[in-house]
């Protein structure tokens, strides 16, 4: 008996997929398919190795994890009943942001991804599991499982690829709009988890009038409020209300937790898929791709954080992102392991691993989205002192915009 | 204000102090036997009695309802990490806020090895309240044959502790003496009922049909009957040929499978999963094993705690080779432990 695979198997004789053009060229160029279809069966391999040694060591790990998590957030909640004195809403507040994050990414993104179903515990399932956040669970498991694992880093399918409002790739076309999109980027790492609930809403798409009336836009759209309404009422009503005295600074805390949740998740979230080195794919390039070629794209297309366990376990383990894409539904815990192993496939096959410290990965990411808010071959030039020479005295006239190496 | 709609304004209130979580979330994390929890229990002790078999005592939770002698209790233990439910007698007799269940390690099987060897006190199971039938009725039997085998003693030692009974007699099969499950404790009840002992590795199987050889009178009790299938069918057979099937009560370990055939893929659509699958694996089994979670009870057949709409499809029952289908919209309610897949078919879990 076998589980249908998280991607795509059909095999056609259609074109492999191919990144789209870099100045380096297709980092693929050098790999026939026969190559490819041998590096999915070697992955495969190695899922199947991990899939078959998980047991109770695991299933510690993630109780463990919960229940730490909750221990944490109620301690903290009950130290911000006095948030009133300083150093109470300075050490709830930090608690309070650890325990969202780690609620958020180590537990909730991983279990709505079903990496702990085989437990079979139906309070530990993809299915049950509702988490602390603006996005329903139901509506963030199908843009997130099934649209960006399947289409991922697919110009024009993949949503988390900006977002739908920012320009990802030198190829979009430059309107002066995007002069705008670090201040977007900004704005939506703060509020990002009212973001990702837009998106997943699809509300850009569904906001026309036709669209916006129909009832099953309607349901789900209610079903979004509905979610923040309870949030809303946790974090800024019911728990400053609790605190008596300490409502106002209760209430700041927990905006404080909200907001310092929402960067770290964004900033992880953008390092998965945004820094340097990381291949965009044509839409035309994934028709009838094949087992290989699917794990060739999450390879190419994810890159990972290097750093401390402490680090690993703050992101949900998504510092492994290259490894969570190749295999979404393998436990959090086990990522670390197959890493090694994950990367030896990429030497043997002249791949680029791409991975970097946090701040490293997280410049790189802004950069990128500073970078594209010109018009091509902009950024380049005013962050080159001789080029921004000659741009400023008019010596540049026809000199090519060039890509960044 | 009544006290009711009180503490439903209560439980709201603390519902938003948790949400997206649920006050029983934190609550388990102190308490998870208090009343009002999903019922559990803990392990409280573990007695080997024979070289494969061990008696379990657990201490269940608040809301544990007791439970009468011969009854089964089910339980959900992790096994390597994986929630596994099976069905066990209680041998226990009466509340003491404990109860007792006797497992028999069977040659690889996940659930009685791991308890009978690696179980450790202190442990949390799931638990379910106590059901069956398969119980001394209140009105009790002036003659009484409990005829069983192997780990089939165990609702039988329960009702032998629980119950008072006049005239019994007890033909119990084990390859050994030292095979018998609780074999010293009824070799102590001698001056209360009958006891037979059968040693198959050297006394042979129990002939039912020659079953007037040991008990002359066993046409005229009520029979108590559990044990392998083989037992079983042998004894089913031989009181309905007597036509005094009514005076037979069985209870049975495992269904007994009739007929299997092709498979098909099975779609779990809320899940979202797609499986290839026999003809022969029950449903409740190929979903388990993929990780859906699937409600289940006795595992065989009795006692519907498993049903599951079948969306679309064809489906086998495992006992009796009959085919149930389902049209898109039909959403026909089958039991996923007794069928398997006919064709590809589509459940709702
Ligand atoms: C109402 C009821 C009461 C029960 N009471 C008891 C009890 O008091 N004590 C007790 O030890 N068991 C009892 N059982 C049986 C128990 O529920 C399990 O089926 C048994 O422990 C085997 O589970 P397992 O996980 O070890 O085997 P599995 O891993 O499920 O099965 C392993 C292999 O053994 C076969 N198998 C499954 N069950 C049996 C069986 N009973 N005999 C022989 N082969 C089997 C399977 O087909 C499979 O091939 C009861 C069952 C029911 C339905
Ligand atoms: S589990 Fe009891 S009938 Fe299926």
């Amino acid at each position: 008996m076998t589980t249908t695979a998280p991607a795509p198997r059909k095999i056609t004789s259609a074109p492999r997929t191919t990144p789209r053009k870099t100045s380096a060229g297709d980092p693929t160029a050098h790999l026939t398919a026969e190559q490819i279809e041998e590096l999915g069966r070697e992955l495969d391999t190695l899922r199947d190795e991990v899939m078959a040694s998980r047991g109770e060591r695991d299933a510690a790990y993630i109780r463990k994890v919960i229940s730490t998590q909750r221990k944490l957030e109620l301690g903290s909640r009950a130290i911000l009943l006095f948030s009133l004195f300083p150093p109470a809403w300075l050490v709830g507040t930090a608690g309070l942001s650890i325990a969202k994050i780690l609620e958020n990414m180590e537990i909730g993104h991983n279990v709505m991804h079903g990496q702990w179903d085989w437990m079979r515990d139906p309070k530990i399932h993809s299915t049950t599991w509702e988490w602390d956040h603006a996005s329903p669970a139901e509506q963030w498991k199908h843009a997130h499982n099934e649209l960006h694992h399947t289409y991922t880093n697919v110009i024009g399918k993949d949503n988390d690829l900006g977002y739908g409002i920012m320009r990802v790739d030198e190829d979009q076309k430059w309107i002066p709009l995007y002069l705008g999109q670090p201040l977007w980027n900004f704005v939506n790492a703060c509020f990002f988890e009212y973001g990702i609930a837009a998106y997943d809403l699809e509300l850009g798409k569904n906001l026309s009038k036709r669209r916006r009336n129909r009832p099953e836009f309607r349901a789900r759209a209610s079903q979004v409020l509905k979610k923040i309404r309870g949030q809303m009422l946790k974090d800024y009503v019911v728990h400053p209300l609790l605190s008596g005295p300490s409502a106002l600074t209760t209430l700041t805390a927990n905006f404080t937790a909200n907001i310092v949740r929402n960067l770290w998740t964004h900033s992880v979230i953008m390092c998965g898929h945004f820094p340097e080195g990381v291949e965009t794919f044509e839409r035309r390039s994934i028709e009838g791709e094949t087992r290989g070629e699917w794990y060739l794209r999450q390879m190419l297309g994810s890159a990972n954080i290097s750093g401390s366990k402490a680090m690993h376990l703050m992101t949900g383990n998504l510092s492994h992102q290259i490894e969570h894409h190749l295999f979404p539904d393998l436990p959090s815990n086990r990522y670390a392991e197959v890493a090694p192993k994950v990367r030896e496939l990429f030497d043997r096959y002249g791949l680029r691993y791409v991975t970097g410290s946090l701040p490293q990965q997280v410049g790189s990411a802004w950069k990128k989205v500073f970078k594209l808010s010109l018009p091509n071959g902009f950024f380049d030039k005013v962050t080159n002192p001789v080029s921004l020479f000659k741009m400023v005295t008019g010596q540049d006239s026809a000199e090519q915009p060039k890509r960044a190496a | 204000m009544t006290s009711t709609s009180l503490r439903s304004r209560a439980l709201r209130l603390l519902e938003s102090v948790t949400t997206p979580l649920l006050p029983s979330d934190y609550l388990d994390l102190v308490d998870p036997l208090r009343a009002g929890a999903d019922l559990r229990g803990r392990i409280e002790a573990i007695r080997s009695e024979t070289r494969d078999a061990a008696t379990v005592v657990i201490r269940p939770g608040r809301g544990w309802r007791g439970h009468v002698p011969g009854q089964y209790v089910r339980i959900g233990i992790d096994v390597a990490g994986v929630r596994q439910w099976r069905a066990y007698s209680v041998t226990s007799a009466r509340p003491d806020g404990r109860i007792t269940i006797t497992v028999k390690a069977i040659p690889d099987g996940k659930v009685s090895n791991h308890i009978v060897r690696h179980a450790k006190v202190g442990t949390i199971i799931q638990l379910d309240q106590a059901s069956g039938e398969f119980v001394i009725p209140a009105k009790r039997p002036a003659k009484t044959l409990f005829l069983t085998a192997g780990s089939g003693i165990t609702p039988v030692m329960g009702m032998l502790r629980g119950h008072q009974l006049d005239d019994v007699v007890l033909l119990h099969s084990a390859p050994t003496a030292d095979d018998v499950i609780f074999g010293a404790e009824l070799r102590g009840l001698r001056d209360r009922i009958r006891l037979i002992e059968l040693h198959t590795d050297t006394d042979g199987m129990l002939d039912v049909s020659r079953i007037d050889e040991h008990v002359p009178d066993w046409a005229e009790r009520e029979t108590w009957a559990c044990g392998p299938q083989g037992l079983l069918n042998a004894v089913e057979e031989h009181w309905d040929q007597r036509g005094i099937a009514n005076r037979l009560h069985t209870e049975r370990f495992r269904p007994s499978v009739l007929v299997t055939g092709e498979g098909g893929p099975v779609t779990f659509s809320r899940t979202g999963k797609t499986i290839e699958a026999d003809g022969s694996t029950p449903l409740l089994d190929v979903g388990e094993q993929n990780g859906v979670l699937m409600p289940s009870g006795c595992r065989m057949g009795i006692c519907f705690g498993c049903v599951s709409p079948l969306r679309e499809g064809a489906v086998r029952d495992l006992r009796t080779g009959e085919i149930t289908t389902a049209a898109p919209g039909d959403g026909v309610i089958i039991q996923t432990c007794v069928s398997a897949a006919a064709s590809a078919c589509d459940i709702d879990r």
